[in-house]
C-alpha cells in the first residue's frame, strides 16, 4: 500500500486508525459468518446424515457424469465457436461489401440475443437438448469470438501490413502469415476468458433438461430427502465448487499465457482498449 | 403479425417484466458493485479480501446456479418472505456486483498517480480528492464497461423466466406451449431484447458524449 492513486503512504495516526478498521471489519465478517453457520445449523444443514449421500458409488458416478457431459457439450462448443468465430471475422474484414455486411448482421444479431431464446428456439422446433445447447452456444460465442479476432486483427499496426504489401504478398498470404500471427498473440487472454463465459454457459443446459453438472444435481437434491429435508445446500455447495474450480484453472491458463507472451522476445502487442470493451461485453 | 396482435397483452407483459427486472437488479448492482470496489481498494486487509472473494466466487459460477441457489437456500437462511421476482433480482444483482466492481476498481486505477499526488500536494483532503479529481476521472472511464455489463444483464435477465419470473423468456414459453408457429415468436422475443439493448446502448452513448471532455 505504499503508491496508490487513493492514498499517501501512512502516517502514524493513520496506520492505527487502519489497525482499528482492520479489527472492526474482521469482527463484522466474522459475525457475518457465524450469524450464516448458525441459520444453517439451525436447519440441520451441518448434520452428517444430510451428507451421506456422497459417500455412495452411485451419486459420485451421477455427479462424475454430469462434469464429462458438461466438459463435452463445453469442447464442441468450443471448437465450433472458434471456427464459426472464423469465418464471421473474415466475412467482417472481407474487401466485398455484401460479405461485409452479411457477416456483421449475424454478428450483431446473435450477440444482442439471450443465449436461453435461441436454445429454447433449437430445443423446441427440431433439436435434442445436447444439439440445442451446442449450436446455441456456438451461434452466440462464435459472434463474441469474432468480433475478439476483428479486434484483434485490427490492433495490429497498420504498417505491417502495408510493408506486407510493399514486398508484393497476395490479401491471404498478409492476413495468414503476418496479421494472424501477431493478432492471436494479443487476443489469446480474451479469447481464453470467453472460454470460460461459454464453459459457465454450458449450465444453460439444465433449463432445457440437458444432464449437464448442474441438472444432475437438481435432480439429486430433489430425489434425495432426508428425514424430510432435501440435501440442496449440500449438492449445490459440491457442484458450484466444481464449476469455480473448472473456471478458474481455465482462467489460470489464460493468465500463464499473458504471462509467458509479455516474457517472449517480441513482445505481445498491447490490447486495444475496443478489443477490452468487447470483453467487458461479452461477460 | 397475428401471433403479436392476438396475445399483445402477454407480450407487454413480458416486455415490462424485463424491463423493470433489469431496472431494479441494476441499481443493486451498481450499488453493491460500488460497495465492493471500495472494499477491493481500501487499505483495510480483511475488506479487501472480501472484495476478492466475493468477486472471484461470482464470476467463476454460473448464473443458473445462483438462481438456484436464490430459489433453495435464500429462503431457508434468510426470509421466507421473498417472491421470485425478489429472489431473481438478488441473483442477478450480486452477479452482476462482481463485474461492475472489476469495471469501478479499473476505471480509479486508470487515474494516473500524478493527479492525486498533485491535488495532496496543495493541500487537498481526502474527500475534496476523491470527489473532486479521482471520481470525475473515473466515471469517464467506467461509462462505456458499466454499459456494456447493462446490455449483459439484459440477456442474462432472461434466465429468471425459468424461475417463475414473468418477463420474455416466459412470455416465449407460454406461447410456445401454447402450439403457435416458434419462430414468429421467437422474432417478436428477439425484436424486443433488441429494443432494450439498443436504447440501453444509446443511453449510455449519449452519456459519454455528455461527459467527454477534449484533452
Amino acid at each position: 500500500m505504499t503508491a496508490s492513486v487513493l492514498y499517501d503512504a501512512p502516517g502514524p495516526r493513520t496506520r492505527l486508525r487502519n489497525r482499528i478498521y482492520t479489527v472492526v471489519g474482521s469482527l463484522a465478517l466474522a459475525g457475518l459468518l457465524v450469524f450464516f453457520a448458525m441459520r444453517l445449523n439451525s436447519k440441520g444443514e451441518f448434520k452428517s446424515y444430510m451428507w451421506d449421500l456422497f459417500q455412495y458409488a452411485g451419486v459420485q458416478q451421477q455427479i462424475t457424469d454430469g462434469v464429462v457431459a458438461t466438459l463435452k457439450a463445453f469442447a464442441l462448443a468450443a471448437v465450433f465457436s472458434l471456427l464459426l468465430a472464423t469465418v464471421f471475422a473474415a466475412g467482417r474484414l472481407s474487401d466485398h461489401k455484401p460479405v461485409r455486411i452479411a457477416a456483421s448482421a449475424a454478428v450483431e444479431f446473435f450477440r444482442a440475443l439471450p443465449l436461453i431464446i435461441m436454445i429454447y428456439l433449437l430445443w423446441a422446433t427440431v433439436f435434442e437438448p445436447f444439439w440445442a445447447l451446442v449450436i446455441g452456444l456456438t451461434l452466440y460465442n462464435g459472434s463474441v469470438q469474432a468480433e475478439i479476432f476483428r479486434a484483434g486483427i485490427n490492433s495490429v499496426p497498420k504498417g505491417q501490413s502495408e510493408a506486407a504489401y510493399a514486398l508484393g504478398m497476395r490479401k491471404t498470404q498478409v492476413m495468414l502469415t503476418i496479421l494472424v500471427p501477431q493478432a492471436v498473440r494479443a487476443m489469446l487472454p480474451s479469447i481464453i476468458s470467453q472460454l470460460v463465459v461459454t464453459l459457465k454457459d454450458t449450465s444453460l443446459g439444465y433449463l432445457i433438461a440437458y444432464t449437464e453438472l448442474l441438472y444432475v444435481g437438481r435432480i439429486l437434491a430433489g430425489n434425495t430427502p432426508t428425514l424430510g429435508n432435501y440435501p440442496y445446500f449440500q449438492v449445490l455447495l459440491v457442484i458450484g465448487t466444481i464449476y469455480i474450480a473448472m473456471c478458474m484453472l481455465l482462467s489460470a491458463v489464460a493468465t500463464w499465457v499473458e504471462k509467458r507472451a509479455r516474457r517472449s522476445p517480441k513482445g505481445a502487442p498491447p490490447a486495444t482498449p475496443e478489443a477490452e470493451a468487447l470483453v467487458a461485453t461479452a461477460e | 403479425m397475428n401471433v403479436l396482435v392476438d396475445n399483445f397483452a402477454l407480450f407487454r407483459q413480458g416486455f415490462f417484466g424485463t424491463l423493470s427486472l433489469t431496472g431494479a437488479s441494476a441499481v443493486l448492482a451498481l450499488l453493491l458493485g460500488v460497495l465492493i470496489a471500495a472494499f477491493r481498494v481500501s487499505p483495510v486487509p480483511p475488506l479487501r479480501a472480501f472484495g476478492t472473494l466475493w468477486v472471484t466466487l461470482l464470476r467463476n459460477t454460473p448464473l443458473t446456479l445462483l438462481f438456484l441457489v436464490a430459489t433453495f437456500i435464500v429462503p431457508e437462511v434468510l426470509t421466507t418472505g421473498l417472491s421470485s421476482y425478489q429472489l431473481a433480482v438478488l441473483a442477478l444483482g450480486f452477479y452482476t456486483s462482481a463485474f461492475v466492481c472489476e469495471a469501478v476498481r479499473s476505471g480509479v486505477n486508470t487515474v494516473p498517480l500524478g493527479q492525486a499526488e498533485a491535488a495532496r500536494s496543495i493541500g487537498m483532503t481526502f474527500t475534496q480528492i476523491l470527489r473532486l479529481i479521482i471520481l470525475p476521472q473515473a466515471a469517464r472511464t467506467v461509462i462505456a464497461p458499466v454499459g456494456s455489463l447493462m446490455i449483459a444483464l439484459t440477456k442474462n435477465s432472461a434466465i429468471a423466466g425459468a424461475f417463475s419470473v414473468t418477463e420474455l423468456f416466459s412470455t416465449q414459453k407460454l406461447l410456445s406451449d401454447q402450439g403457435l408457429n416458434l419462430t414468429v415468436i421467437f422474432i417478436w422475443i428477439a425484436l424486443a431484447y433488441l429494443i432494450i439493448t439498443f436504447a440501453i446502448s444509446g443511453l449510455f452513448r449519449l452519456l459519454e458524449n455528455r461527459l467527454a471532455v477534449a484533452r
